[in-house]
């Protein structure tokens, strides 16, 4: 930690590792943890394709595909994407405003472990050998009917990470409204901290209806409580409209976050300031809005009727424009910049073509009529692919390379990561481009295998070898990332030269308090507007160094987790096993244990002394 | 060597060709070959959005292509520092008001066309002498299989539809345990069979199933139901008005006329199958197992396999096999192969058409 670079034993690092409350660590455990899940998702989907890359494949049984897409999707979507976006958040975002950690460090840390042990949870289920299989989305009456225990691994294992996610988002809201830097506006931060405070509030909306469906879900499988048993009166369309409630702004709390890390991209390698910043704000703000506006566009074939079909037709396609705004705003920021094609860059260049035609399909799929076509066939992946993959993994993947330096200190092989990014392309465009035909042509989407005949083999074969492309690509990231780890030279505080804002000007990795004293911002990319006029630090402190009060470390969130993890499993066997019941109140009693143990403990932090504050500064160079 | 260069240069030529010809998918089941009014109107719409979103793509990769070519620092050397630009009020109204023109072009036909296709109120128009003007068909989505009954007809038959051509057929779909989804491609978009409502609407067969590859459409679950969902085909044959006529006819009387192929197999089926399987074509929706009244007329066994006494015989013993989770139980150990072997000659025989 401190100044003097400490030799640790593993289990004093382990110990550290649980116990921090460093946003920057907990950036790196979320952005590992959520690797690993993107891996696991990833292996899924090859199977996927495996198995589809010619009729009547019999690699994977129809209950073992089931499973395969119903947790590949669920893995994506909530265990890798999400969390490897909040690692960034937690990395970036409290430096991008000029603060020393986010406003709740201990609910930080919950937030991971939840999310940890939720993925955990539900990945527990193919050791246990009952998968989930009635699809990310577990529509009532499949997953009411599924047999076993998938489905109620699904149900407690995100109900566990919802819960780690809500925080997270409750988090970054109080962060970004509390604890910018003076001078920081609204109006003057930066636009990966705009999306992540827009994404944070559609979270702390967003969630709740997953939290209650899951819940009576949960009860409807455990406690026979026919909330959507229709036998009992209950309603499965209600599942339906709580799911897509939910699901249609998180499909925006993945992408805005995305949308930020694209704008400071185009804005730092074209040198150049984001054009249209203020309408780039407001549309963003306007998607995040309307995200709550068109979640019945994913049910235009349950029955609605024409006038719900009409409206939500016409909300749908209302998002093209906000979104429209962004594309040419960005290009207009590449107009008259100077343009440097780094590996962060060109994964910005690819994200262009690809997400405007994720985006344009979509809008032909608002078109209701013609999604009665385009529903649930092949179109319809290839379409969220486009918009998932070709926005946000290749905002992952270029946040990747860009962020690596600030979370790491070292700098990815550049040659390696533009072969990543071609192989990851190319393969991507190969697998998901054909499917739309796949659709047009009849194929409905999660098949496990189609008869010889139909005029499909081909097309699938293309979209196999794809991606087989795309996996080669990870590979080369994560030797990538090993080789550079092995390597560990270490790199200046603005390894890209061009860096605008603040977290360009403090040493990479920051040192665990930020900043030595907080800077005081000027402008929009306060930055760039220093280094402008010859402050080469790109920093101006608002106030004189003086006592910095830092959180301690807790091993309490680690430990409630646990408990919910334990309790989960006692709630699944409750009613098979003698000792369900009991283990199920062991895990919610060690819970509120430790809950109330934090709750009387009297822990007020500690202060970074002066003195020491001043001791980093004289071993940078007097530099911040 | 150079024979086997040229067949393989004549091999890439033809799968070129055939990824070409390809394009338009298969008649019985392409969305882009629509063969009814229902399909079309939707075709329109694809057609109409595709070329706003071309436009759209073009738009913005020209634009970025230019931007990519004449901005590289490369060319611009490493010390210039672009003049920082905060925004162009025009431009931005230009790119706000311009989406707005073409979503509305769209979204007129949209509301429009979302209102036809929903319009079924003439499903339960009678005419003077009270009896149905149009066509219902209920259809009803089972573990791994589709029952069609024609509530005015007094008929239900099973896995494949059988319409009259141009007129509007109007559908009321319900799902019997879990949640299915009715979709014949190539005629018109597909609609949710729920399991606590039942859902409305109407298609129009404008082309003639005869001509077809395998003389019928295809059919399609577009809902995950479980492990067979894949397998959960349909087929539908579609005939002039006066044969349809005929074929009901025919429905109608199979319970006195019914074509006896093979006695053993009768007394087998009396004996194994009669508890789910229906013989006759005259009776109303709610059988556990599909209506077996045409079985010889038909496409496939079970929707998907091969239409073959070998493939029959093989799909009664071994059910599980074949479509996992469906409802029917196995026969290898209950039926001899020569009870078998009787039985399956017997359901081939099971025809109104001939």
């Amino acid at each position: 930690m401190s100044s003097v670079a400490q030799k640790k034993g593993f289990g004093a690092t382990l110990w550290d590792w649980l116990t921090t409350v460093d946003h920057k660590k907990i950036g790196i455990l979320y952005f590992l943890g959520g690797g690993f899940f993107f891996v696991l998702g990833g292996i899924e989907a090859m199977m996927i394709r495996y198995q589809l890359y010619k009729p009547n494949n019999d690699f994977v049984s129809a209950g073992l595909f089931n499973d395969l897409i119903t947790m590949h999707g669920t893995t994506m979507i909530f265990l890798a994407a999400m969390p490897i976006l909040f690692g960034f958040m937690n990395a970036i975002v409290p430096l991008q405003i000029g603060a020393r950690d986010v406003a709740f460090p201990f609910i930080n840390s919950l937030g991971f472990w939840m999310f940890f042990f939720g993925g955990l949870f539900l990945n527990i289920s193919w050791l246990y050998g009952e998968v989930p299989d009635a699809g990310w989305t577990s529509y009532a009456s499949l997953s009411l009917a599924s047999e076993g225990h998938g489905i109620d691994f699904y149900a407690i294992g995100l109900q566990i990470a919802g819960g780690g996610t809500l925080m997270a988002g409750i988090n970054f809201l109080v962060t970004i409204i509390n604890m910018r830097a003076p001078g920081m506006t609204y109006m003057r931060m930066p636009l990966f901290t705009w999306t992540t405070f827009v994404a944070s509030a559609m979270i702390l909306f967003a969630f709740p209806p997953l939290t209650i469906g899951l819940f009576f879900l949960t009860f409807d499988r455990m406690f026979g409580g026919n909330f959507f048993n229709h036998e009992m009166g209950g309603n499965t369309i209600i599942w339906e409209h709580i799911f897509w409630i939910f699901g249609h702004p998180e499909v925006y709390i993945l992408i805005l976050p995305a949308f930020g890390i694209f704008s400071e991209i185009f804005s730092i390698f074209s040198r150049k300031r984001l054009f249209g910043y203020p309408s780039m704000v407001f549309a963003t703000v306007l998607i995040g809005f309307l995200g709550f506006m068109v979640w019945a566009h994913h049910m235009f074939t349950v029955g609605l009727g024409p006038t719900a079909n009409a409206i939500f037709a016409v909300a749908t396609m209302a998002i093209a424009v906000p979104t429209g705004v962004k594309i040419f705003n960005w290009l207009l920021t590449m107009w008259g910049g100077s343009i440097k094609v780094t590996t962060p860059m060109l994964y910005a260049l690819g994200f262009i073509p690809s997400f405007v035609m994720g985006g344009v399909t979509g809008v032909m799929q608002g078109a209701a009529p013609l999604d009665y076509q385009l529903h649930d066939s092949y179109f319809i992946v290839a379409h969220f692919h486009y918009v998932i993959v070709g926005g946000v993994v290749l905002a992952i993947l270029a946040a990747t390379h860009l962020y690596w330096p600030k979370m790491f200190g070292t700098m990815l092989n550049e040659t390696l990561g533009k072969v990543t990014f071609w192989f990851f392309f190319i393969g991507f465009h190969m697998t998901f481009l054909i499917q739309h035909w796949l659709g047009f042509w009849g194929m409905p989407r999660r098949v496990w295998t189609y008869m010889d005949g139909q005029g499909w083999n081909f097309a699938n074969l293309i979209s196999s070898i794809g991606a087989l492309l795309m996996a080669i690509g990870v590979i080369v990231l994560v030797y990538n990332a090993i080789m550079t780890s092995i390597k560990n030279v270490k790199v200046a505080n603005d390894p890209w030269g061009d860096g605008r804002t603040l977290e360009w000007a403090i040493e990479s990795p920051p040192i665990y308090y930020n900043f030595a004293a907080t800077p005081l911002v000027r402008g929009l990319d306060t930055v760039w507007i220093e280094k402008m006029e010859g402050n080469e630090t790109g920093l101006t402190p608002a106030e004189p160094i003086k006592d910095i009060h830092m959180p301690n470390g807790s091993i309490i969130p680690f430990l409630m987790t646990l408990g919910l993890f334990i309790a989960g499993f006692g709630a699944m066997f409750r009613t098979e096993a003698a000792w369900g019941l009991p283990v199920l109140i062991f895990g919610l009693l060690w819970t509120f244990v430790s809950m109330a143990v934090r709750s009387l403990q009297d822990d007020t932090g500690y202060y970074i002394k002066k003195d020491e504050i001043l001791r980093d500064l004289k071993r940078k160079g007097g530099q911040n | 060597m150079m024979k086997g260069l040229k067949k393989w240069r004549l091999f890439s030529l033809l799968a070129v060709l055939t990824v070409f010809l390809a394009g338009c998918g298969q008649e019985e089941l392409s969305t882009l070959l629509p063969a009814g009014q229902v399909g079309r109107d939707q075709f329109n719409l694809l057609l109409l959005s595709s070329g706003i979103m071309l436009l759209v793509i073009i738009v913005v990769v020209a634009i970025y292509l230019i931007a990519l070519v004449r901005f590289r620092r490369s060319k611009l050397g490493e010390d210039h520092i672009p003049e920082q630009v905060e925004g162009s009020h025009k431009l931005e109204l230009v790119w706000t008001i311009i989406p707005i023109l073409l979503i509305l072009l769209l979204a007129v036909p949209t509301v429009y066309y979302t209102y036809k296709l929903g319009d079924v109120s003439a499903m339960g128009a009678v005419d003077d002498d009270g009896n149905a003007e149009n066509l219902v068909v209920d259809v009803t989505a089972k573990l791994y299989w589709w029952e069609f009954e024609y509530p005015d007809l007094g008929i239900v038959t099973a896995q494949e539809l059988v319409v009259p051509m141009d007129e509007k057929v109007y559908f009321n779909l319900i799902a019997a345990d879990v949640k299915h989804s009715f979709w014949i491609p190539a005629v018109g978009g597909k609609l949710d069979t729920n399991v606590e409502n039942v859902n409305k609407f109407y298609l129009v067969f404008e082309k003639d199933s005869k001509n077809l590859k395998d003389g019928v459409f295809y059919g399609k679950c577009a809902e995950l139901c479980g492990p067979s969902h894949a397998l959960m085909d349909f087929k539908v044959k579609t005939m002039p008005r006066p044969e349809f006529d005929n074929w009901v006819a025919a429905m109608q009387a199979s319970d006195e006329n019914q074509v006896v192929a093979n006695p053993a197999g009768e007394e087998v089926f009396q004996q194994s199958c009669i508890g789910c399987h229906a013989t006759s074509g005259v009776g109303e929706t709610g059988a556990v197992g599909p209506n077996l009244a045409t079985f010889g007329d038909r496409n496939r066994v079970a929707g998907f396999m091969e239409h073959t006494k070998e493939d029959l015989i093989d799909w009664i013993k071994y059910p599980q096999t074949h479509k996992p989770g469906n409802k029917m139980p196995g026969f290898a150990d209950q039926l001899s192969d020569s009870e078998l072997d009787a039985l399956a000659e017997y359901l081939m025989g099971l025809s109104v058409e001939k």
